[in-house]
Parts: structure tokens; sequence; C-alpha cells
């Protein structure tokens, strides 16, 4: 099925997607998926559950390679490089692609060392000072320092759902990636440190290329500046979020940001 | 056939009898229209044959107990027996018989008695642990006693050789139960087999959980399992005839060219083929327990790590071991546990010499071997000699408990934390 | 620090980054295979060990029941046949075969070929079936265990030769010298010889190693003792330098060296000397021949020297002798499965230890599994939220770790001292080993009652029924094939143990096979496991080969037990 793309000029694509397919066994995920994604700015995968929105999102950094059966079909390039090529190692592409996961899911270790694990495992201070500083910059970035600044050596998990949030994001800018992937950030939380998070992807728009999967249409609409709308595992719809959101040009998309399914 | 069979068949008769008799009574009260009688008739068959079966069991187990007293002929007091147990049988069928009717609630009283009967059988458990306390607590006071209360004696003294107590003129006179020298020889067996056993263990539940393929997982997992499936008297004879001489072998050989005296006096029965060996057994067990302990780690935190840009070893290391450790440091306990209580193969393959020793090439010997050695062969049970195994059994039943007690808290808390 | 820095950051430690990440797996897969190459090498020894008691050789003599003998009051009445000398009828058979047997020594040597419990077995033979007396019969039975080992090639190792060329014999005094006119002995002469070379040159390596050390040596007094001991090896090796020393004499052979028997016209001879030229060898006659030229010789070369075993030169003569006269056959050892403990190990089995073993495991099961099974229904359906339940919970998880020999100190206590129940007895030990079992089988029975959904209960109360009817008509039927593997599992377990059973007397020698019946119960027996215990015990060497076998035994009756559940699982697992 061909999916219906809205013109808009992307200059600087910072992710490239061309036919993208995932089996999962003999179970075909996703197929071909076709994308180009702008730096600096907001994508929003949106769909009905099982659409394979968070498969496609796992492609970009290869986190389906840690599953058995999956299979990964296409071609993903970020910055015009082949990421699925045999010369690409997975530990240092996800060094520059940070993820975010649905829950909250900080290390059972402090704070601190939940910020310091990528810089100490990739090596990226070469002292305690340097260290010191990375953590504490991830942290205010992450709008978490006033927070958190007097309780740096208690465990991750002592902290609350939306600061445990904020924390895992603190812990992905740390190694200063170049893209960042969330994948429904938001679906565990309140709606308070929902707003939090929102105003921080917001913020960090100015740095990283970032890709997040919603389930809220809304979020999508308040955080984004392109969306692609995925409907039982094909890309159906992709263009600036506004576009979309008010001129859907499939019936399906049409059909699912006016509430008929999903 | 002796009387003892016979009765017990009679009974069996009589009380299947019974069964059919409450239920043909039943459908007749009912006038032969079984729905206008409260239960069912097979539970007045139920009713009936649990009150003939009761008095008659009742009689049964009081004539045991009673006949050893009188002291009479053997066919004599089975032939009184089985005559009186049948008549109390026979006097609880007719009167049980006497209250079915068609009220008759023949299914409460037949599952109240239910309830009776697996209330008892739960009870048992505790029964069983009171029977430990109690008679591992009333021997060893009555060995304490013959010790002359010198309890610190035992617990720190430094020379174990309790035969000497067995002549008749120094009962309970002898300074021979310090058990120090048993307790050290436990410590370091259980030591050498965790230095083998936690390694190994954990590395191989690491290994399965985390790199092996399906297929491996499927054909190594029960592989381990037989491992934990052989008998201990198994492991007892494989450390003899297989792991002792090797050992002895390869110590003699290199302390032949070293010189060390240590290694050239090694002996076949030697604290390290027992650890050795007991190391071997308990592998499965901290495997298995270590296992299921990873996989209680959630996902999303190996996923976390991973797309942190973490290797498999960094993932392990960093993030699913530290979140394990409670949990392993418990599965560890208990297998500390099971070591300290094992008895076949120290007992086969540790020696007996009661040596207060730090060389892991000599033979050493343990709590178990001890309570083994103490109460096998023929020995009259008033003598502090075999007094003393309980002493001994109270001591490791103590330390087990102990054990058992905090690694149970220990991996329950664990498993609230992930649930 | 810009995108570049980083990616050149993250590349410098990649390297070292894997290297751990290979070394991290290589000790995982080192784990496995240490704990697998453990099982290997613990079914392996065991396994090659067991072979050779699955096989044993037996005797076959021409038994004359002579009627005097067997029955000496003459009427063929059990009484009579009772007073009867088999062992004297079989010792007759034996020196029949070898009639130059004479010296007292040697006969006693000659009768070591059997355990003269065999002769029970000719008793109740003729007992079953007087009509024997007076008739020559062919009697078979295991050959003692020495001969069975050796005849296994476990006692020495046997090389044969065969001279050819001609030889005459001459005998006098039970000593005989064979003459070869071609010189051949003069092979055997210098095989000696090499064999002495070979000797003393260890010897003077290991007179060596005593004197390094006792350089090395920190203490004057060890430094003496390593010299003291190298000067000893210094001596034993030009002793035996000087035997090799061709010096025109008899080359002699001392029972410290390798034995060399010569077969020929029919007989044995233990050579002693070979002469200097190689053209004769002199020794005793073992086994008498029947001509004084023979065209072929045949040299037995035995590697552990006569001194080191306890099967003399002419045991083996005599043993190699009944070989070759066909009075030897190999055959499956069914004596292993049919006979009860013995002390001479050709006769000794598992039957004894088998029997009590399901005389046990019938109590156990008798007991753990209603009880266990009760427990857990009361538990899982039954019991309301109180401390009575907390305790109980508590207990049988405490229970399930408690040490099995506690187990045994318990029955020792309460089932014998005071309930005065008998001693070695498999109604004790099965009391013992099911409360031993019963948490095994009340924690694995509670998973099955739970993993029955409580849509089935809710449908059984919604249409009337009672709890009690519910539980026992829906419930227990569909958790009762996990139930009854869980149970089945716990036997298994409880036929593999052994220290509760010391505890309460069951390692008693029983050289009868229990009756399978309830009066066995009271009687004292023993079991598989306590069988293997006793057996790995033995002085006698045929008892470690037995004691392998009776592992296998025992293994196999676990794996079918381990099998049954297994295949019950998969047969009625039901997944909802």
């Amino acid at each position: 099925m061909s999916t219906v793309y809205h013109d808009t000029k992307i200059e600087n694509a910072k992710v490239e997607l061309d036919n993208v397919g995932v089996t999962y066994g003999s179970k075909t995920a996703v197929s071909g998926v076709a994308l180009r994604i702008p730096d600096r700015s907001v994508t929003a995968f949106i769909g009905p559950s099982g659409c394979g929105k968070s498969t496609v999102l796992r492609t970009i950094n290869r986190m389906n390679d840690t599953i058995d059966i999956a299979r990964v079909s296409g071609s993903v390039k970020i910055d015009g490089e082949e990421i699925n090529s045999k010369s690409v190692d997975p530990v240092v592409l996800r060094a520059r692609v940070g993820m975010v996961f649905q829950k909250p899911n900080p290390f059972p270790k402090s704070i601190y060392d939940n910020v310091a694990y990528g810089p100490r495992i990739h090596g990226l201070a070469s002292g305690k000072a340097e260290l010191d500083a990375i953590v504490e910059t991830s942290l205010k970035k992450a709008g978490l320092w006033n927070e958190v600044a007097d309780r740096l050596d208690q465990p991750g998990t002592s902290l609350s759902g939306g600061q445990q949030q904020r924390l895992v994001i603190a812990r992905a800018i740390a190694v200063s990636p170049e893209v960042i992937l969330m994948d429904e950030p938001c679906s565990a939380l309140d709606p308070i440190a929902t707003a939090k998070i929102e105003e921080l992807i917001d913020e960090l728009r100015e740095n990283y290329c970032i890709i997040i999967v919603t389930h809220s249409m809304a979020q999508a609409a308040r955080v984004s500046q392109m969306t692609a709308f995925f409907h039982l595992g094909d890309l159906v719809e992709y263009g600036p979020t506004e576009a979309i959101f008010t001129n859907p040009r499939d019936q399906r998309t049409q059909d699912y940001i006016t509430g008929r399914f999903g | 056939m002796s009387v003892s069979a016979i009765t017990g068949l009679a009974l069996l008769v009589l009380i299947a009898a019974a069964f059919y008799a409450g239920r043909a009574r039943a459908v007749a009260v009912s006038g032969d229209k079984p729905v206008r009688l409260h239960s069912l008739p097979n539970y007045h068959g139920y009713f009936l044959a649990a009150w003939t079966a009761i008095p008659a069991l009742a009689v049964v187990v009081i004539a045991t107990i009673v006949e050893r007293q009188l002291g009479m002929s053997a066919w004599t007091s089975a032939a009184l027996t089985a005559v009186l147990s049948v008549l109390a049988g026979l006097a609880g069928l007719s009167l049980a018989r006497r209250r079915i009717n068609t009220g008759f609630r023949a299914r409460n009283h037949v599952e109240r008695l239910i309830d009776v009967v697996l209330l008892a059988s739960s009870v048992i458990a505790i029964l069983t642990t009171v029977g430990i306390v109690a008679s591992l607590l009333f021997e060893s006071l009555r060995f304490f006693e013959a010790i002359d209360w010198r309890i610190d004696r035992f617990l720190f003294g430094l020379h174990w050789s309790p035969q000497i107590a067995i002549r008749a003129d120094q009962v309970g006179q002898s300074g021979a139960f310090g058990a120090v020298p048993l307790f050290a020889g436990t410590a370091m067996i259980t030591l050498i087999a965790m230095i083998v056993a936690a390694p190994v263990g954990l590395f191989s539940a690491i290994y399965l959980s985390e790199y092996a393929g399906p297929t491996t997982r499927r054909i190594v997992k029960p592989l381990l399992e037989i491992l934990a499936g052989i008998p201990t008297v198994v492991y007892g004879f494989f450390a003899l005839l297989t792991i002792g001489p090797a050992i002895r072998g390869a110590a003699e050989w290199v302390g032949d060219l070293t010189g060390i005296v240590a290694l050239q006096n090694a002996v076949t029965q030697s604290a390290l083929s027992a650890g050795l060996v007991m190391g071997v057994m308990i592998i499965p067990f901290v495997s298995s327990l270590s296992d299921d302990v990873i996989n209680a780690v959630p996902q999303s935190l190996r996923d976390g790590s991973y797309a942190m840009g973490a290797t498999k070893s960094e993932t392990v290391r960093e993030v699913i071991l530290p979140a394990a450790l409670p949990g392993i440091v418990g599965a560890l306990l208990l297998a500390v546990s099971r070591a300290v209580g094992e008895t076949m193969i120290v007992v086969m393959a540790a020696g007996q010499g009661a040596n207060l020793t730090g060389n892991p090439f000599e033979s050493v010997t343990t709590i178990t071997v001890q309570i083994v050695m103490l109460l096998t062969g023929d020995q009259e049970f008033d003598s502090p000699k075999t007094l003393s195994a309980f002493a001994l059994g109270l001591v490791l039943f103590a330390f087990t408990l102990v054990l058992n007690v905090i690694a149970l808290r220990v991996v329950q808390k664990y498993r609230e934390k992930y649930d | 620090m810009t995108s570049a820095d980083r990616q050149s950051a993250v590349q410098k430690r990649l390297l070292k980054r894997y290297r751990d990440e290979a070394r991290f797996r290589a000790f995982g897969i080192a784990a496995i295979v240490f704990a697998l190459a453990m099982l290997a090498l613990l079914i392996g020894s065991i396994g090659s060990q067991a072979i050779s008691a699955f096989t044993v050789n037996e005797l076959t003599l021409r038994v004359e029941l002579d009627a005097e003998r067997v029955d000496p009051a003459g009427d063929r009445s059990p009484d009579s046949l009772r007073r009867g000398s088999y062992n004297g009828v079989l010792q007759d058979a034996l020196r029949a075969e070898f009639p130059t047997v004479t010296e007292r020594e040697d006969l006693r040597d000659l009768f070591g070929l059997y355990t003269p419990l065999v002769a029970a077995r000719l008793l109740n033979q003729v007992a079953d079936n007087p009509d024997l007396v007076g008739q020559t019969i062919d009697f078979t039975f295991p050959i003692s265990d020495h001969a069975d080992l050796y005849l296994k090639g476990q006692i020495t190792g046997r090389e044969s030769e065969v001279l050819a060329g001609g030889f005459t014999i001459s005998r006098a005094d039970g000593r005989a010298t064979i003459i070869s006119e071609a010189g051949v002995f003069a092979a055997v002469r210098d095989a000696v010889r090499a064999d002495l070379d070979l000797r003393a040159d260890a010897i003077e390596a290991r007179a060596e190693r005593y004197e390094t050390r006792s350089e090395a040596a920190g203490d004057a007094a060890r430094s003496e003792q390593s010299s003291q001991d190298a000067e000893a090896a210094r001596q034993q090796a030009a002793a035996l330098r000087a035997l090799t020393r061709d010096d025109g004499g008899d080359l002699e052979l001392t029972p410290q060296l390798p034995s060399r028997l010569v077969r020929i016209a029919g007989g044995f001879v233990s050579v002693d000397a070979i002469s200097a030229d190689g053209r004769s060898v002199s020794g005793r006659i073992l086994v008498d021949g029947d001509a004084d030229t023979a065209a072929s010789a045949e040299v037995l070369t035995l590697s552990v020297p006569q001194a080191d075993r306890r099967f003399s030169d002419a045991q083996i003569a005599w043993t190699e002798a009944l070989q070759a006269r066909g009075n030897v056959s190999e055959g499956f050892n069914t004596w292993l499965f049919t006979n009860a403990d013995s002390r001479e190990p050709e006769l000794a089995g598992v039957l004894g230890a088998m029997i009590g073993t399901v005389l046990t495991i019938a109590v156990t099961m008798a007991l753990a599994m209603p009880i266990g099974v009760f427990t857990a229904i009361y538990l899982e359906e039954f019991a309301p939220k109180n401390r009575l339940t907390d305790l109980i919970e508590v207990n049988i998880n405490n229970l399930a770790a408690v040490p099995s020999i506690v187990f045994g100190l318990l029955g020792l206590a309460v089932f014998i001292n005071t309930f005065g129940l008998p001693r070695s007895a498999p109604l004790v030990g099965g009391m013992v080993l099911a409360l031993m079992t019963l948490p095994t089988i009340i924690i694995s029975a509670r998973a099955a009652l739970k993993a029955v959904p409580p849509s089935i209960r809710e449908a059984a109360l919604g249409v009337g029924a009672s709890k009690t009817q519910t539980v026992f008509h829906h419930v227990l039927p569909l958790s009762a094939p996990g139930i009854l593997t869980g149970s089945i599992i716990g036997m298994a377990q409880a036929m593999g143990e052994t220290a509760p059973l010391l505890m309460i007397g069951m390692v008693a020698f029983i050289a009868d096979v229990p009756s399978l019946s309830l009066d066995g119960l009271t009687e004292p027996a023993t079991v598989m496991p306590v069988q293997i215990f006793l057996w790995s015990d033995g002085a006698e060497r045929a008892f470690e080969a037995r004691t392998a076998a009776a592992i296998i035994v025992l293994l196999g009756l676990m794996i079918t037990f381990n099998a049954l559940a297994v295949f019950l699982r998969r047969r009625f697992e039901t997944r909802w």
C-alpha cells in the first residue's frame, strides 16, 4: 500500500528510512516504511496499538537486534550513513541514538551513577571533575537538577515516576546523542508530570532530532512538528503535524484522528 | 497370611459393607425416591463408612500401644485386636445407621469430617518440626547433663574423641567432646564447595539466561537438572573412586616436584575431594535459583542498558547483577545450608580423622560425618557418646534453620520488589 | 566535545570493551563446560566400572554326588541331606581336574577358586531333587571374584607369545626344565633384562629427586631423611643392575618381577630361572603336562608381579587351564539380580535391597501422598488467613530445607526409642522418608492447585456445589496430573536418600531377601542407596564394580520414575 506524503521540503534530513520491514519469526510486523525525518525537530509516530510504530522506532537504534527472532530489512540511514550495514557497531550506534522507554527504568544505582552510566561505559569523561560536569549539565538539561542536586547518592528508584522519567532522559542525553527516541514516554505518568516532560521535549528540540511514539493525538499535536500515521504495519500518511491533523488525505487517518477507531 | 493382614482385610470389607449399607438404608427410608433425601445416598454411605472405620482404627491404635505394656504373646494380642476392632466397627455402624432418615444432613457431617482430616494433615508439618526440636533438645539436654553442663567445652573445645567415653569407668568424665574440629571441617568443606559452586552456578545461569540461544538452553538445562537428581551416595562413590585418587595423584606429583610436604602427604579421602564433589552437586542448585532470580529482573532494565550502548557483559555486571543481588545472596545462603547439612559425600570422601587443620589435602571430619559415626553400629542409647550425636544434630538444625530463615526472607523481599 | 571527538573516544574504548565481553562470555561457557564435563566424568567413570559387573565368569564342574557323602543317613530325608558334605564334593571335583596338586597350601589356593558358600546352592539343588544323589552332574557356579577379575584382565596385564622350534621337558621334584635347542628363550631373557633396567632407571630417578630435595630442605632432620631415602634407592637400583649383568649364570626371576608362565604340552610352568644362553628355562610345575616333548610353547607375561597381587601364579595357571578345557564361560551376571547381599562379591546381588526399596517407598508413598495432598488442599482451598495457617506455611518452607540427616535423628528418637518400632525396618524408613518428602509434595501440589483457574471454582459453586464438592469433584481431578508429577519426583528423591536411613539402622548386613509382604515391613532390610554405601566400603576389589553396577540400577530406577513424571506431564498437561 502506498503512503500519502504531504509535500514538504525536508532539507536537513537526519534520519532516512527506505522500504523498512520487520518480521518476528513468520509474522510481519511492518513493511515498506519510507520516511525522511528532519533534524532539530520533533517527529511523532501515531497510530492504534499494534500498528508497528514502536517497531519502526526500534529500527533506528537497532534495538531489534536484542530480540532473537526479529529480522529487519530495508535501509535506515543516519546522516546518510547506512546503520544496518555490518560495519556499524550497534554499541557505537546507540551512543549516537539515545532512547527513552514507556516505563521509567532507572537502574538500581544512585541518581549520579544512573546519569554517569553512559559516559563511563563509553569512556567519554577523562576524570572525576569532567564526569561531575557531564552529570550536572545532563540533569540541568533534563530539568531535574534543582530537585536532586542535594541527593545525588540516593537510588534512582527513590524518585517519583515523573522524576524517574526525567532522570532517564538525563541518562540518555549524558552521552550527547544526536537522535533521541522516545517510546510513549508519558503513558505511565500523571498529567502534571506529562506536562513537564512535554515542556522538556520542546526545549530539547533545539539541539536534537527527537522521534516520539505516542498514543495521544493531543500530545502529538502539542509537541511535534512532523507526524507519521501508522496503521496495521503500514505507514499511511506523513507530513507536517498541522496538515495531518487539519487536512488528512487518507480516509484511515481521518477516521483515526476524528476518533472513529483506535 | 498373618493375623494382622487378615484383620486389615476384614476391616476393609466391613468398611465397604458399611458404605453400601448406608446407601441402601438411605434409599430405603426415602421410599425409593432419593430426591426426597437432604443428601445424596452416597453421602449416607460415606457417613456410615466413616463411623465404622473410626472406632475400629481407634481400637487398633490403642491395642498396638497397650500390648507393648502387657507383654502378651504376639498371636493372642493380634487375635484380640482383630476381634475388638471388628466389634468396635460394628458398634459404630449400628449406632450411626439409626440416624439415617430423609432429613438427615449426611453431607454436612461428611464434609465436616473432611475438613477435620485436611486440617489434621496440615498440622503434621508442625508436629514434625515440634518432634525435631523436642527430640533434639531432649537428648541434647541429657548429653549436656552427662558432661556436667560444660556446654562451653562442647562448643569451644579443640579436641574431639568421643570413643574414650564409652569405657564404663569414664562415662560423663571425658573432656573429649570439643566440637571445634568438626565445625572447622564443616566450614572448610563448605567453603571449598561454595568456591566451586558459586562461580560455576552463577556463570552458567548468566550464560543460559543472557547469552545462550533457545536450542542451547533446551539441551543444557535438563543436563544440569540431571546433576541435581543424582543421589548423594553416588556423588560420594564418585569422589571415592575418581576424584579422590586423582587429586591425591596430582598433589603428590606437584609435591614431589616442589618438595612441599603438605602436598606429598595428600590422602585419598581429603577435604578437597569431598568439597569439590559437593560443589559439583550444588552447581545446579545455585544455577537454577540464580536463573529464577535473574529472569525476575525486568526486561525494561536490560532494554535501558542496551539502549545506552552497553554490551551484554556490561549490562549483566552493571545492571542485572546489582538488581538481582539480594536474590543471589539468598540463593547462595540456601546453597551453604545445603552444603553444611550434606552427609553422604563427606561420610564417604572426607575421611574420619578429627583433624584441626587448614590443609585441604588432609582428611577432616564434619558434623554430619560424626553423627553418622556415632549412631551406626551397636551402642547403648544412654552413653554420652551416642547422646552427643543429638547435640551435634541440634547445632546443625539450628544453624541451617537460621540460614534458611534469613535466605527465605531475603528472597521474599526481592520477589516483592519486582512483582 | 564535538560529535567527531565523541565518536573517536567511543571507538578508542571499543576494543577493550569487546575483549571484556569475550572474556565474560568465555567464563559463562567455561562454567557450563565444567559442569557438563563433571557430569560426563561421573557417568563415564561409574559406567565403565559397572560394565564389568554385568558379566560374570562361571565355572562348571562334573560333580559326583557320592551317596555316602551327601546323604549320610542314606534315607534321602532333608535332614540327612542337610548334614551332607557338599563342599567336600566340590573340592573333590576340583581336585579331579588337577590331580597333581597335593600340598596343603596348594590345595588351599586351589579351593580359593570358588567360595564355599556355593556349596549351599548345591545342597538346595539336591534337596529339591533327591534323585540326584548318586549321580554325576554338571554344576555351574560363579568363579571366585579374583579369578573373575583376572579373566576380565583387571588383576594384571597379560601378554602371550608363542615360541616354536621344538622343546624337550624334563621333570623332577615338581620342577620342570624346558630346553629349546634353538635358544628361543633368549628373547624372554632380553625382555626380563630390559624390564630390570627399566625398574632400575625409575628407582634411580627417584633417588635423584630425593637428593635434590635433601639439598633444598630447610631443616637438617628433613635433609638427613631425604638423603637416607636417596641412599636406599641407589642401593636398590644397584642390586637390580647386578641381576642384569651377563655373568654366564642363570638369570633369576623373583616374585617382585613380572611373572612368566610357560604353557607347554597342556601344562603350566612358572619360570624362575632362564639360562644365560637362552636355551632353557626352569621353574615350578603348576599344572602337569602330558608329554615330554612339544613343538611349541606359549609364554604368558603377567605385568603385575606375584608379590603385588592376591591371585597367585598357580591360581592363574589353574584358571587358564580350566578355561582351556572349556570349564569356564562368561555370561550375563544374573546373580547380581537374583541374590541378596553377601560377603563374597561373586554372590552379592541387589535383589534384597531392591525389595527393601520397594517396601520403603511403598510406605513413603502411602503416607506422604495423601497427607501432602490433603495439606495442599487445605492450605490452598480451605485455610482461613490466620496465624495457624501462616505458621504452617512458614513451617513447610523451612522443613523443605532441613538437612535430611536431621529427619533420621527424629526417626531414631521418636519412632524407635519412644514408640518402640523396630530398628532397620522399611516401615520406619518409609515414615522418615515420608516426613522428609512431605514439603516437596505439598509445594508441588499447591502449585498444581493454584494453576486451576478460579473460573472453574466459580462455575461449580454457581451451580450449587458445596465448597468440598467443588474441590473434590472439579479442582482436584483437574490438578491431578500436576500433583502426581510432583509426587513422583518426590518419590524419586526419597528413593535416592541414604543419610536418614543410616540413623535408623538400615545399614545392617542382611543376607536374606526380605519378603514382599506386610510382614516384610517390620523385618530388617536395606535399600538400594544404602547397599551402594555398604559396598563402596567393601574390602574386596570386586565390590567396586558391583557398587558401580548397583548405582546404574538405582539410576535406572530413578530415571524410570522421572520419565514417568515427564510422560504424565506431557500426556495430561492442560493449559488455560
